[in-house]
């Protein structure tokens, strides 16, 4: 009972009840909001299989620019993993080109988000964050999946698509970002990030 | 517009610079002319369709044997037939897009295509 002070679930009956700290529960908040983005999109129709918005990528911006780079790595693996065993994925080539392209965007992001504020913002994590995507994904079907298939040519077609989702992504997470640095959450708590338990999540 | 003060100098530089590489890459991808794919085909059926990117030998059966098709630097061959007039093998190599080579008595052909076809069909 005396867990109560850590876990948000009162009075906990089960033995086996991770102790969480606030840092999981915003980082589960956040990958959640991701997840309910990505199954929102899965909504939208596509023209080709992997044209896509992300649009669970503005959450990962916003953390990345507010809590630092290890919470958006959490938030974004979370929400691959999460994701595909929503949807039924896990394990499946699906899975892989999310993860691959996850992992390299957040590869990209750790040096993106050193570049000097004062002219990179958002707009370019995103546009970098979603060619690093598109990478990322070629790579593994290159790689694995169809090795002599003519991808090349739907290259241009998912560039275009990363630059433009890419803009649009990165113009709502700064949108937002300033929104709400002037409403409510403009109570200045800033953390790093880097306070993440490892016995937990 | 008020979007548009989120976009610092330097993500206008990004977003010229990503522009730059994708009209590039469609350029470079997209220039079509020559062949990038050649579709095997075995007694009427498509066998295989391959990329002219990989250098590779494929055995293709057909009621006479095996005939081997080569591919080397984007250009495709009939490396050996067992037909007994070897047209197909002495048509030598093929490069452009709507060339095929025909190995009628093994029933294997090999057609290159491309993002257009320079001929719809050529006849010897």
């Amino acid at each position: 009972m005396n867990t109560s002070a850590q876990s948000s679930i009162p009075n906990p009956r089960s033995s086996i009840l991770l102790h969480t700290t606030d840092e999981d529960h915003h980082v589960a908040l956040m990958a959640a909001v991701a997840l309910g983005l990505t199954i929102l999109e899965g909504a939208i129709p596509s023209p080709l299989p992997g044209v896509k918005p992300g649009l669970a990528n503005i959450v990962t911006l916003i953390v990345l620019a507010r809590y630092g780079w290890r919470t958006a790595v959490w938030v974004s693996l979370l929400r691959v993993f999460a994701g595909s065993l929503l949807f039924g994925n896990f394990l499946t080539p699906g899975f892989f080109l999310g993860l691959s392209g996850a992992l390299f965007s957040l590869l990209v992001l750790a040096v993106a988000r050193h570049l000097p504020s004062r002219w990179f913002g958002p707009v370019s994590h995103s546009i970098y964050a979603a060619f690093a995507h598109i990478a990322g994904q070629m790579a593994v079907v290159y790689f694995w999946l169809i090795p002599n298939a003519g991808i090349a040519y739907l290259i241009p077609i998912f560039a275009s698509a990363a630059l433009l989702f890419g803009a649009v992504n990165g113009l709502i997470a700064a949108r937002f970002m300033d929104n709400a640095e002037n409403n409510m959450f403009s109570r200045g708590e800033r953390r790093e990030g880097q306070n993440m338990n490892s016995q937990s999540s | 517009m008020a979007v548009l003060q989120h976009i610092r100098l330097g993500d206008w530089l990004t977003l010229v610079i990503g522009s730059v590489c994708v009209i590039l890459l469609a350029m470079k991808l997209w220039s079509g002319d020559l062949a990038d794919k050649a579709v095997i085909r075995s007694g009427g059926k498509v066998f295989r369709e391959v990329t002219l990117s990989k250098d590779q030998k494929i055995e293709v059966p057909g009621p006479l044997g095996i005939s081997v098709i080569a591919i080397q630097n984007r250009r495709v061959r009939i490396a050996s037939d067992p037909s007994p007039r070897q047209y197909c093998v002495r048509q030598g190599w093929l490069q452009q897009a709507g060339e095929i080579a025909l190995c009628l008595p093994n029933q294997v052909s090999v057609e290159l295509t491309g993002s257009h076809k320079r001929y719809d069909s050529l006849s010897y």
